[in-house]
């Protein structure tokens, strides 16, 4: 049984939580990011911000950072936006989504920012 | 001038031969591909397949003359040779709408393969494809929920979700049982799943199983923060049986449930598939029994057919094969009938098996489900061949790592996620597959361990039931 690890994880360690897609990597670096982003913006995806307190986190809805940003194709653009989300709400989760308007759904969903999980 | 009535056996061409006649858009259209017995001319059996999958009997009865069977009856209106193959042929026949009860995919196979199939003067029969007319599809009630309002539900996006089948099959107690799917899912799996067998037996009783699964569900969301199912599988003996479980289900508050459509019935899957549209509930189909239907290349039912019949009775998942896993699965026709599932609008595609142009209308799509024998090594190909619109599921692939359930569903989740970050950046996964694991299992021991245990399995069987294209 030595050979065996645990698995850490419990109700009480919120170093357990996860954030689905890409929550199981180590967090992305600047230029992962703007990968992804490129990725987003490839697929002809609008970009979108979004952000709540942890505590509230299980929900379907966010607080959206201000509009989708329809259209945009700047990658810097599109970073300066998250960045001042996390700016303005430094203790909340943040993500970034991709919405396809023809699935009506996000193509792509992923939390760049983290505040402390409860 | 009205018909006079001439009683005796009439050739099946003289009535049901029309090579002249120009399918509507409103006709449902089949490819059966025909073996005949020796010394039958082709136009002949083509004929008679069509009479009798429509209104012909051996003989011609006054009654015939009661009605206006030039409207009702099935047309043999082509006849092709299957490539590589000149024991049989491909007829192609087009049935007016009318002849089939509105919404009952139980009406169509009836009619298409019910007496048919057994007539002496063929050999061996396969129904290939068929085109619903789009005025057909839109009678049908089709998937509950669809691709992405179980996104939405279940929270999910930009990946493929990940499942695992609970095992062994049989003989878990319902707490034991509930173990298995709690480490599972804490681990990072979307869904767990009920094996096809687990109904409701001695050893395990429907009701305990669906209360600890619950119990299990509950726990691993409240530990990860992400939302979880188990598909609870609700065939049973009975439609009523059916309905009370799936009512259970529900009132415990489970996000998904499962039936076996082919041994559970097209009537029962049809009911539930409805039940759960107005209940808000998703539908994970299994499909036992579909080898035995499909995998005579000459004698049967297509996969694909099959697939068309489930997305029109009802259904959110549908079991696809993997291409690499264990089961049988040709990779050009897998992915023909993963896009029967998902697409709205399917073209005519004999390099992939599609006989017809097939317009779903407002259909919603059905998740492919790829399952069997797969493991971590098949990652990479998995998310190429199905994309993100799947649910990848892994049994042994999670149960069978050496550190237990919670490790090898983590080992997974890793890899399912490396996969899209790698595809998302533009890399070729199935090139460069093993290195994008590699890496990922650098922070990763789950995933490093689960790489070691399965670094030699190989599932190099040949296909038994080619396209026929690649016949030579």
């Amino acid at each position: 049984m030595s050979d065996v690890q645990d698995y850490k994880s419990s109700l009480g360690n919120t170093d357990s939580r996860k954030f689905e897609t890409f929550s199981y990597l180590p967090a992305m670096d600047a230029d992962q990011i703007r990968q992804q982003i490129e990725f987003i913006v490839s697929k002809g995806w609008n970009p979108s911000v979004e952000h709540t307190e942890p505590q509230n986190a299980s929900g379907s809805y966010w607080y959206m950072w201000k509009l989708p940003m329809f259209g945009e194709t700047d990658i810097d653009a599109i970073l300066a936006e998250c960045e001042a989300c996390h700016k303005a709400h430094p203790n909340n989760h943040v993500r970034l989504l991709g919405l396809d308007n023809f699935a009506q759904c996000a193509g792509a969903s992923m939390v760049i920012y983290h505040g402390q999980a409860v | 001038m009205a018909k006079v009535y001439d009683a005796g056996v009439k050739e099946y061409r003289e009535t049901y031969w029309m090579p002249e006649y120009t399918p509507k858009d409103t006709d449902l259209l089949a490819c059966f591909k025909v073996t005949p017995q020796d010394g039958v001319p082709r136009e002949e059996v083509a004929a008679a397949v069509a009479a009798e999958s429509s209104t012909g009997t051996w003989t011609t009865v006054w009654t015939d003359l009661l009605t206006d069977l030039d409207y009702y009856k099935g047309r043999a209106y082509a006849i092709e040779d299957v490539p590589g193959d000149d024991t049989c042929f491909y007829a192609f026949i087009a049935y007016p709408i009318d002849l089939f009860e509105e919404g009952s995919v139980v009406n169509v196979l009836t009619s298409l393969v019910g007496n048919v199939f057994g007539f002496k003067a063929l050999r061996a029969l396969r129904l290939e494809d068929i085109r619903f007319p789009v005025a057909y599809v839109m009678t049908c009630n089709g998937p509950p929920q669809g691709i992405h309002v179980e996104r939405d539900i279940m929270n999910k996006y930009g990946r493929p979700m990940l499942g695992c089948t609970i095992k062994p099959k049989l003989g878990l107690s319902a707490k034991n049982y509930g173990r298995a799917c709690y480490e599972g899912l804490r681990g990072g799996l979307d869904f767990t799943k009920d094996d096809e067998n687990v109904n409701s037996q001695p050893f395990m009783r429907w009701k305990h199983r669906f209360d600890f699964v619950m119990e299990a569900i509950h726990k691993a969301e409240a530990e990860t923060g992400e939302r979880k199912g188990h598909y609870l599988n609700v065939t049973a003996p009975t439609s009523d049986e059916m309905m009370r479980r799936a009512e259970y289900a529900k009132e415990i508050g489970a996000p998904i449930i499962m039936h076996d459509y082919l041994t559970g019935g097209l009537s029962a899957n049809t009911q539930l598939a409805q039940w759960c549209q107005d209940n808000g509930m998703l539908l994970h189909i299994h499909r036992a029994m579909h080898a035995v239907l499909d995998r005579n290349p000459h004698h049967g039912i297509h996969f694909r057919v099959l697939t068309k019949v489930l997305r029109l009775s009802g259904g959110d998942h549908l079991h696809s094969g993997t291409v690499v896993g264990k089961l049988e699965g040709d990779r050009e026709a897998t992915l023909g009938w993963i896009d029967i599932m998902r697409d709205s609008y399917v073209k005519e595609d004999r390099s992939r098996g599609i006989f017809f142009d097939q317009d779903w209308g407002s259909m919603p799509g059905v998740i492919p489900v790829a399952s069997g024998g797969i493991h971590v090594w098949h990652m990479p190909a998995l998310v190429n061949i199905f994309g993100d619109d799947s649910v990848l599921q892994f049994g042994g692939g999670t149960l069978g790592h050496p550190w237990g359930n919670a490790a090898g569903a983590a080992a997974n989740r890793v890899a399912v996620e490396a996969c899209v970050e790698a595809r998302n950046m533009g890399r070729e996964l199935e090139k460069e597959g093993k290195d994008i694991l590699t890496t990922a299992a650098k922070n990763s021991p789950e995933l490093a361990a689960a790489m070691e245990t399965w670094k030699e399995i190989k599932f190099e069987f040949d296909t038994v039931d080619k396209l026929d294209v690649s016949h030579k």
